[in-house]
């Protein structure tokens, strides 16, 4: 250290990715690939089931034998229609597919079927909340293509390198997958993560996917890169060169790879080194990526129109048909949620984040208020499913049933505390509420001798108490008010048994 | 009993079916006769890569059954015939010519090889080809080229010269060949043939293994124009599974091969499919067929296709580059040929060992310009280019069909050329192809149908027709062939030799 001349130039690691932020603009953009849940695959019959016994979801096209055929699925067309009208796409009217020519030995043809310049959906957009400011995320492109088999290493690590042999699973050869490819307007690793979550609730609205990250239903790969932040009025900087981390499978993974591509990448740059164009992959056990292969020694894809199709000339009538046929997307449905029941935007995340909003619709549907239904999904029964580790909507409680103790609630019949007894029952499949109450006998007792029983029980067996009451000290008489309710067994009404005791020590 | 099998073996295919319908003859005595006629000349012909003798006595039992029934026969039920083994058929091994499927039982039927199932035609086996349907005189083939049964040291042309072959040697009646640049054609024109390139679309090419999807055609190949126009009608049609299929009604073949009128049809000789690259003989057979489809009616002219000249580089820009793609399937990793696997090779080393042994030279040339082709940065020059000269090839064709029904040519600039003269010159080969080419770029229909002798063998005539007009081509292919057999007093296929 001491030998170091002041003229070398000090490679500075950024501290932190604030550090990194604070000096550099992040560019994100990125591709999500969907697969689609057609019950066929794109271009044969086969079915498309997920966890199938290997290679049981096959036939001679889509294990690309010599001599077959595609043909196009119609539905999976219509989905990919779906998405781009919800993306607010423009949708082709004549579009072609396209090989991409690689040879891999999951890929049964060794080309890849699927769209390069003639897309079916381009120029859209998508509105992505972040702390409660909106960003309109750019959409390039959404096209149409077949998924590839499945390779299983076996042997080593599980990994190709140090494999002994690799078995080969074509069930997804074939399987629809759309390609939504932003435009480079992503700015943070949050944004980047609300994007793919928005996309997630757009796909699961339309119904045109299970949107099963874990299951690479929806995968996604991130483009990133940094430019220098400029002073607030100066031109912004060109763009950086950039990588692509592949296949993030999950929402947190997203993040995690991007903020710490922004990290390393800054660090590069602080050393005056150059970011190298290339592929990288994510591995979410350290949380760093690594390199892959190099886009410079890319594959040339040699893409063409694939002439085993005709082109699709899709109708204005067809597209509008389904335009009409789309579902409330979730930003609609957010802004009518806000509407009609007064949610704020982070009561709507957190009931979203906790899969709860379509239960608490159902039960404001079936008649109870919208704070009510928000309270009792969000904390108690989401918490209850989380102990069963089950999702809310797989609980053995319907909405109506919900709502039917809200009311119940509301009238006084229940205290909260006994609402939560009648909810054990309904969980334990006692029946509905009405039918938990009177098995259970869980009503508020209205009934005023057995209350005023207890009254004078807990007055004579706590004189000194209740003498403090009766010189005025009005806040001693909780201890009363407990044993009133123990020994009521907490049928009773708290605040009714409270300003009892009050009136009969005459300090009411 | 066998001189009368004999002659069953020299029956059209017409005759043999009505034959079996009439009671005469039954389908097993038909097929017999055609595998006794390969017992005895395929050794010396090579017309077949396999033979499947018990699938095709069963087949033939199964009609004899049918018809014992009452039950109604398709018009070709019983008919033995030879399937280019391009296309898949269960219970028969596929090779498309080449080592790299050696061995390989497709588990399913192409839509071609159903119907000819459905109309009781009998397959009796597998016919030879260039490998992969590339070449023009089946000497690509892994498996020993096929003879021209007019003369055994020449070739049959290609690439369905099994079929033509078959035909030709009265081993089989009917064949089924695929065209993609004049492969049906010039093999039915070099072994005096009817054979004929449907409509593309016409006919499905579900399970036609592919060398050039947007070119492939499955068509007819046989002795007399009705026995072509017979088989066209069985395999053609709309097939949901192929996806190029055209949803139109088969044209009206066989009436037009019974009708073969040509009174006051206009017929178009195409200027730039003459001159000086054509065989005198072949020149003469040309004009003097056109001079007959005068006598008979036609009003003949010429007509200009002038970007016919451009066919042929567009032809082997466009037919490469899609044959670089869809050979890319053949990787040893689920069928076929594997090669390396010596359990330190990786997937892409056992990949690159197979396709090194298991393509003949032809195919990885075709396979090396198409890749070349669709490179990024000589997409534009080549392919795509190509593809311009396929739309300006089209529009001639619409041009001279303003004028004209037909449009007609010698079908080839030779005949049958000798044995190994042109194996290491691919120009010279391709060259073969000059007048089949545009019909396959622009997906029309042509027929080549014989046209008579030069130095002892056959010349053909070519027609070509606007699309799904295919019955024009048996109108006038028709019609020549009646007025030519009855000028010579007998079919052309009665001068072959006995072999």
């Amino acid at each position: 250290m001491s030998t170091s001349t002041p003229s070398a130039p000090s490679v500075v690691a950024p501290a932190s990715y604030e550090d990194a932020i604070a000096r550099y603009e992040p560019v994100i953009g990125l591709e999500t690939h969907v697969e689609l849940g057609t019950a066929s695959k794109m271009f044969c019959g086969c079915a498309t089931t997920f966890g199938a016994p290997p290679n049981t979801q096959v036939c001679p096209t889509c294990l690309g034998l010599p001599g077959s055929l595609p043909v196009i699925n119609e539905a999976a067309v219509r989905f990919t229609v779906m998405i781009g009208l919800a993306l607010n796409c423009e949708i082709a009217s004549w579009c072609r597919f396209a090989r991409k020519n690689y040879f891999y030995p999951d890929m049964p043809k060794n080309f890849q079927i699927s769209q390069y310049d003639e897309p079916l959906c381009t120029n859209g957009w998508l509105a992505v909340e972040v702390d409660g400011e909106v960003h309109r995320v750019g959409i390039t492109r959404v096209h149409l293509e077949e998924d590839t088999g499945k390779s299983l290493h076996v042997g080593g690590t599980g990994r190709i390198h140090g494999a002994t042999h690799s078995l080969v699973d074509y069930n997804r050869a074939g399987i629809p997958l759309v390609e939504i490819v932003t435009e480079p307007d992503i700015r943070s690793p949050e944004l980047a993560r609300a994007y793919v979550d928005e996309l997630r609730a757009l796909c699961r609205a339309l119904a045109v996917s299970d949107v099963r990250m874990e299951q690479g239903s929806l995968r996604c790969d991130a483009n990133v890169s940094l430019r220098p932040r400029t002073a607030p009025g100066e031109p912004p900087a060109p763009f950086g060169t950039r990588t692509e981390t592949k296949n993030l499978n999950s929402l947190r993974s997203v993040e995690r790879a991007i903020r710490y591509e922004i990290t390393r990448q800054a660090a590069l740059l602080d050393a005056g080194e150059r970011i190298t164009q290339e592929t990288r992959h994510f591995d979410e056990n350290t949380g760093r990526t690594a390199s892959g292969r190099s886009k410079e020694e890319a594959t040339d894809y040699r893409y063409f129109p694939e002439p085993d199709l005709a082109p699709l000339a899709l109708s204005r009538e067809y597209v509008e048909a389904v335009r009409a046929s789309l579902p409330e997307l979730p930003s609609q449905r957010r802004a009518r949620l806000i509407a009609e029941h007064g949610f704020s935007s982070k009561d709507l995340a957190d009931m979203n984040n906790a899969g709860v909003l379509d239960l608490v619709e159902q039960t404001i549907a079936a008649g109870a208020p919208a704070a009510a239904a928000r309270k009792w999904w969000l904390n108690e029964l989401a918490r209850r499913a989380a102990d069963a580790t089950v999702t809310p909507a797989e609980l053995p409680i319907q909405p109506v049933q919900v709502a039917r103790i809200v009311e119940l609630v509301a009238e006084g019949t229940l205290t909260d505390a006994l609402a939560r007894k009648v909810i054990d029952g309904v969980l334990a499949g006692e029946g509905g509420p009405d039918e938990v109450v009177a098995a259970r006998n869980l009503a508020v007792v209205t009934d005023d001798s057995a209350l005023s029983a207890a009254v004078d029980a807990a007055i004579a067996a706590a004189p000194d108490i209740a003498d403090k009451v009766r010189g005025g000290k009005i806040n001693a008489v909780g201890p009363l008010v407990g044993a009133v309710m123990k020994a009521m067994k907490g049928q009773a009404d708290a605040a009714a048994v409270r300003a009892l005791l009050l009136e009969r020590l005459g300090a009411g | 009993m066998t001189e009368a099998l004999a002659d069953v073996a020299r029956l059209t295919a017409a005759e043999t079916a009505a034959a079996i319908a009439r009671g005469e003859l039954s389908a097993v005595e038909a097929t017999q006769a055609a595998l006794d006629r390969i017992a005895k000349v395929d050794e010396a012909v090579n017309a077949f890569l396999h033979v499947d003798t018990d699938g095709a006595l069963a087949a033939a039992a199964a009609v004899d059954a049918s018809r014992a029934a009452g039950e109604p026969l398709g018009p070709l039920a019983g008919v033995p015939l030879a399937l280019k083994d391009v296309l898949v058929a269960r219970g028969m091994p596929t090779t498309c010519g080449s080592r790299i499927l050696h061995g390989w039982y497709p588990p399913y039927d192409a839509t071609v090889t159903t119907r000819l199932r459905e109309a009781g035609i009998v397959i009796v086996g597998k016919a030879n080809m260039d490998e992969f349907a590339m070449g023009s005189s089946t000497e690509n083939s892994a498996y020993g080229p096929t003879r021209n049964p007019w003369d055994l040291n020449r070739i049959p042309g290609g690439s369905s010269g099994g079929s033509a072959a078959a035909v030709a040697a009265f081993e089989t009646p009917l064949a089924v060949g695929t065209d993609t640049g004049g492969s049906i054609r010039q093999p039915a024109a070099v072994c005096g043939l009817v054979g004929v390139k449907p409509t593309y679309g016409g006919v499905s090419r579900y399970g036609l293994v592919a060398f050039s999807s947007s070119l492939d055609q499955a068509g007819p190949m046989a002795r007399t124009v009705l026995d072509a126009a017979l088989l066209h009608a069985a395999i053609g049609g709309h097939d949901p599974r192929d996806s190029t299929s055209v949803e139109v009604p088969v044209p009206p073949v066989v009436e037009a091969a019974q009708r073969r009128d040509v009174r006051g049809m206009r017929v178009g000789v195409v200027r730039e499919l003459s001159g000086d690259g054509y065989e005198p003989g072949v020149a003469a057979r040309f004009d003097e067929a056109v001079a007959v489809l005068a006598e008979l009616g036609a009003e003949v002219v010429e007509v200009s296709c002038p970007h016919f000249d451009y066919a042929l580089p567009a032809y082997y820009l466009i037919a490469p580059s899609e044959c670089s793609s869809n050979l890319a399937r053949f990787d040893a990793m689920r069928y076929g040929l594997r090669v390396g696997d010596d359990g330190d090779a990786g997937a892409e080393q056992v990949m690159s060992r197979t396709r090194d042994a298991g393509f003949g030279p032809e195919v990885k040339r075709r396979i090396m310009i198409g890749t070349y082709a669709l490179s990024a940065g000589y997409y534009d020059a080549y392919y795509g280019q190509a593809q311009k000269v396929r739309t300006l090839i089209s529009r001639d064709f619409a041009a001279a069909f303003e004028q004209v029904d037909v449009l007609v040519s010698p079908t080839s600039p030779t005949v049958a050329f000798p044995l190994g003269s042109k194996v290491d010159d691919p120009i010279a080969m391709y060259l073969n192809d000059l007048c089949t080419i545009p019909a396959n770029l622009a997906g029309l229909p042509a027929m080549s149908v014989p046209a008579g002798l030069s130095e002892g063998l056959p010349v053909g005539f070519q027609i070509m027709a606007p699309a799904f007009a295919d019955d024009r081509l048996y109108l006038v292919g028709g019609a020549l062939e009646a007025a030519l057999d009855a000028r010579r007093g007998y079919p052309l296929l009665a001068a072959a030799p006995g072999l």
